[in-house]
């Protein structure tokens, strides 16, 4: 029994509780916010040792019926994310304050609260040692986070969260969860194999009835964006920006690829992906999405909406590279967790100082901006070049795996995927950051100095944008998590 | 006779029936309304605290039933006043025993008029309801079974909404006419019986095939319009639209079980080969009440229909395990029944707590009072939550299991999970009318109805709700104390039933 486990998950319960009932002093408000979110970096930080010694720490809370419990665990695929979301929230705390208060948003602590409630979800997946809790704690993220998305309480609002709560639990319930059932009826339990080659079924299992289930499983975590159920994200950008940034760059579409991925891993596992032949075939299903929404993303001139389709190209390079079953392929894929989280909350965080300093959404409207927004938009161009998987920023560390991950596994098509996927995210990336510069500045909008968002903004922007070069250049404190769990 | 009861002494199941009829008597002489709504409290909560003592003596290693008492009623006919419970009714008795409570809470300022006779209606209801659970002698069970339509019917007739006439009259007739086919199924039994009217002697019998089908069509109509299932639902979203909110309570928590305990305690022992015969179409019409039941709730604008509705579906989920004759099956469906009766109870309380605010059942009128009534929307989350089956609550373990032994069931007969998988939309539909109900009423939409005069809920209404949450969670998070009540039970059921496998294989194999 590791308390520690405990503790993290309950930090963010508290202080959802401490915001709830201090929500009419703000400033008392947003500090349990901000203690709360240092707090569970300090205690996932703590666990890191541990974990790389080859520990596995779990926390058994409840037993519903024999074979299904809810049950923490960390390990170092659990570390991964729990790294990225408590390392995330910190930031986006700081600067969520700035901007809910910078543009004297309504419902602050309802807002807070929400926040807090959905990283409770976020760690309690990451920390998931069964399928059971697993499916648990990602159902609270979509309840959850639909206050959020709702937030302005507008018609526009209301249609993006509705659509958002149907997209999520219809999946969810009707993929997700006769698939939990099913694998528990075929293997009496819904833990996690301790490694990722064996999984839980047994050797004899019916073969159409376990395809039928991966095909389930990966259209039940809709929150890995996966197409044809990945329009809630779009929707879900009706949402103020910190929310956009923490919960769909990161918390929230991280659940569902970090869901995705768990349950290939550690519930199929390789060797009956292998043998069953689920892994290329993903892979090309996935490469799909990849370039559709890539594709999407080159029409959008709203920021935000291209933001969240390039999310949605680039999650699924995550699930790609899971789904390619080689060392290098599923190295690449869990590390673009982290890559892509910093990177994208970068460009979300700038797509928000935008609005708030220069009250402008498209891009169109964007020209010769950066010489108001220099820092803005440097962190911006930063940030892009890591999507676009170009060194030195982290997103390269992934593009590297995943290249020799296909090479590998002698997937020609994938490679040329990949490639082709570049050139797009270029595509919708560069000209962004090149009229910012470059770009003459419209008629009637003279220069007046350098006028960037309140310094509670910029902080978090320059700080996510700074770790994303750091992964980039010292890619080896994520990588051992990552090499630890392909063993 | 012997080797089937456990005598206890003490005759703690006479008590726990007559308590509250001897409390309904006392109340006739209670002139002061305020004073027949503190006794019928006093009553009801020393009925409660009373029947924990079935929890402590009961044996969870026998299928025996336990309690049990025997005396002669009417010799010439030989019928006499039997009782005793196992592992499948024990729990249905106290779910009766601790939600009557809460029913005169939820009525102390709800009902203005002739509290003192609305309080002894409750009584007798509640003597009539333990009563059934409680019976081994099926004239003894007819009896409390009709027993019960009276109080109910004027719960509904004389408290009721405007159409309270029609939704009375309906809900009589219809269970009336289910009714007097089982009373000719059991004077049937009476003589294929030795002229015996115990319960316990009349199951694992060798009737025959023809006689089992028959029997089972009589138990079936009876106990499908009590339950109810589909086509036979119609009376229920009357009723329940009608009634006074302890009257919807009664009626989603516990009258609504008696339908599918009858199943258990009469359909399935007693006419085994016809249940294994007949179960594939019960198991199909309990799929189509799923399905039809959350499309239907779905359409409503009246937050009680809407439960009503939901009703359907839940049942539907408890017969599908029932019929699909596996441990994990019929478990979780014992199970669903407590959770429905927690969790549909909790939201009738709820809908009646809106209503005593706006006087309307109305969706559109109750839009938005989340902003006004924060502590009335947590409960309501916890228990819509419930509702859909969302994990760590009761509904989802009695919905898992339900599942799951509905994918046993079809992988053993048909290698290919046609029926499982039939009933997911049913959940998909679940979570969205619930969540649709939930985001009217916390958050509504632009053009909310003015709910700013709208009060909180007060100390009485939050003591009635706080003991459903807690079983909600109770039940969600370890629910094994629950089902080790009832597994020896199921299991020695479900043992008789195996027995009786062969016989049908060669039965089906001469018909068809």
């Amino acid at each position: 029994m590791d308390y520690k486990l405990l503790i993290a998950l309950l930090i963010p319960l508290i202080g959802t509780l401490g915001v709830m009932f201090k929500g009419d002093n703000e400033n008392v408000r947003e500090g349990i916010s901000s203690f709360s979110s240092i707090l569970l970096l300090f205690v996932v930080g703590s666990m890191v040792p541990d974990v790389l010694s080859g520990k596995t720490l779990t926390f058994h809370m409840f037993t519903i019926l024999p074979g299904v419990t809810i049950t923490l665990r960390a390990d170092p695929m659990s570390m991964i994310f729990a790294i990225v979301a408590s390392s995330l929230w910190t930031i986006a705390v700081f600067y969520s304050l700035g901007y809910m208060r910078g543009l004297k948003e309504h419902a602050q602590t309802r807002f807070n609260a929400c926040f807090a409630l959905s990283i409770f979800g976020a760690i309690g997946v990451a920390f998931s040692d069964n399928l059971f809790t697993m499916y648990l704690f990602y159902e609270i993220v979509s309840i959850c986070t639909y206050p959020l998305v709702a937030h302005h309480q507008d018609d526009e609002g209301y249609k993006g969260a509705r659509k958002y709560i149907i997209y999520l639990t219809t999946t969810a319930k009707a993929f997700l969860l006769p698939a939990m059932i099913l694998i528990y009826v075929l293997t009496g339990t819904l833990d996690f194999a301790p490694n990722i080659s064996t999984g839980i079924f047994p050797a004899g299992v019916n073969e159409t009835l376990v395809i039928m289930l991966y095909i389930f499983c990966i259209f039940g975590f809709a929150k890995n964006g996966i197409m044809p159920f990945h329009h809630w994200l779009p929707g879900a950008m009706v949402a103020p920006t910190p929310v956009s940034a923490l919960l769909h760059a990161v918390a929230v579409v991280k659940v569902g690829v970090f869901c995705t991925t768990r349950v290939m891993l550690y519930t199929f596992g390789t060797d009956i992906m292998n043998a069953l032949n689920l892994g290329i075939p993903t892979a090309y299903f996935v490469s799909i999405t990849i370039l559709a929404a890539s594709i999407i993303a080159l029409s959008k001139d709203n920021l935000k909406a291209r933001l969240a389709y390039s999310t949605v190209s680039q999650l699924s390079y995550i699930i790609l590279g899971v789904a390619l079953l080689t060392n290098p392929g599923i190295q690449g894929g869990l590390i673009h967790i982290v890559n892509h989280a910093f990177s994208k909350i970068t460009l979300f965080f700038c797509a928000g100082a935008i609005f708030v300093a220069a009250d402008k959404k498209y891009i169109s409207e964007m020209d010769g901006l950066g010489k108001t927004m220099p820092f803005t938009f440097g962190a911006f161009a930063i940030a892009s070049l890591s999507m676009i998987g170009a060194p030195p920023v982290g997103g390269f560390i992934t593009k590297w795996n995943l290249l020799i991950g296909s090479v590998e596994a002698h997937q020609l098509g994938i490679l040329l995927i990949l490639i082709a996927s570049t050139v797009l995210n270029a595509a919708y990336f560069a000209p962004i950051t090149y009229r910012a510069f470059f770009g003459k500045r419209p008629a009637g909008e003279p220069y007046t100095g350098i006028k960037e968002a309140p310094l509670a903004m910029l902080i978090p922007i320059l700080i996510a944008c700074t770790i994303s070069v750091l992964l980039g250049i010292f890619p080896n404190f994520m990588l051992q998590f990552v090499k630890a769990v392909t063993g | 006779m012997d080797q089937l009861l456990i005598n206890s002494g003490f005759p703690i199941l006479s008590a726990l029936i007559f308590m509250p009829l001897a409390g309904a008597l006392l109340l006739l002489f209670i002139k002061n309304e305020s004073a027949c709504r503190y006794f019928a409290l006093v009553v009801t909560s020393i009925v409660a605290l009373w029947s924990l003592r079935l929890l402590a003596g009961f044996d969870q290693t026998t299928s025996k039933f336990q309690f049990a008492e025997h005396h002669t009623w009417i010799e010439s006919f030989n019928i006499n006043y039997t009782l005793g419970v196992d592992g499948i009714s024990i729990l249905l008795i106290l779910l009766t025993t601790i939600i009557m409570p809460f029913c005169v809470l939820a009525s102390w300022s709800y009902i203005k008029t002739r509290i003192q006779a609305f309080m002894v209606c409750l009584l007798i209801m509640e003597t009539a309801m333990i009563g059934v659970f409680a019976a081994l002698d099926f004239v003894l069970f007819y009896i409390l079974w009709e027993a019960m339509l009276i109080p109910m019917y004027l719960l509904i007739g004389i408290w009721g909404g405007p159409r309270k006439i029609y939704a009375s009259v309906k809900f009589f007739l219809y269970t009336l006419t289910g009714s007097i086919l089982l009373l000719v199924g059991i004077l049937w039994l009476y003589t294929a019986n030795n002229y015996s009217f115990f319960i316990p002697d009349m199951m694992w019998q060798d009737y025959s095939l023809t006689a089992q089908v028959y029997l089972f069509i009589a138990f079936f109509l009876a106990f499908a319009i009590k339950v109810p299932m589909f086509p036979f639902h119609t009376w229920l979203p009357a009723a329940h639209v009608e009634a006074p909110t302890a009257g919807s309570v009664i009626l989603a928590s516990i009258l609504l079980k008696m339908g599918t305990y009858g199943f258990l305690r009469f359909a399935l022992p007693i006419t085994p080969e016809a249940t294994i015969l007949l179960a594939p179409y019960v198991l199909w019409l309990s799929i189509a009440g799923i399905i039809y039941g959350g499309f239907t709730a779905l359409a409503q604008s009246d937050m009680k229909k809407l439960i009503a509705y939901s009703s359907v579906g839940h049942m539907g989920f408890v017969t599908l395990g029932i019929f699909v004759l596996n441990s994990d099956g019929v478990e979780g469906a014992i199970l669903q029944m407590i959770n429905h009766g927690v969790t549909t109870g909790a939201l009738f309380l709820c809908v009646g707590m809106i209503y005593e605010r706006t006087h309307s059942r109305e969706l559109r009128l109750a839009s938005g009072v989340g902003k006004y009534m924060p502590i009335f929307v947590t409960f309501l989350t916890f228990f819509s939550l419930s509702s859909f089956g969302f994990p760590g609550t009761n509904s989802f373990v009695g919905e898992f299991m339900i599942l799951a032994g509905t994918f046993e069931f079809d992988i053993a007969q048909n290698n290919f999970p046609y029926l499982a998988l039939a009933a997911f939309p049913g959940a998909v539909l679940a979570a969205a009318y619930m969540l649709r109900m939930l985001q009217k009423i916390i958050w509504g939409g632009t053009d909310n109805p003015d709910q700013s005069w709208i009060s909180d809920l007060n100390v009485r209404e939050i003591v009635t709700l706080a003991p459903f949450l807690l079983f909600v969670f109770w039940i969600g998070l370890g629910p094994q104390p629950f089902i080790d009540f009832m597994h020896t039970s199921v299991t020695d059921l479900l043992q008789h039933f195996h027995a009786h496998q062969e016989h049908v294989i060669a039965a089906a194999e001469r018909i068809f």
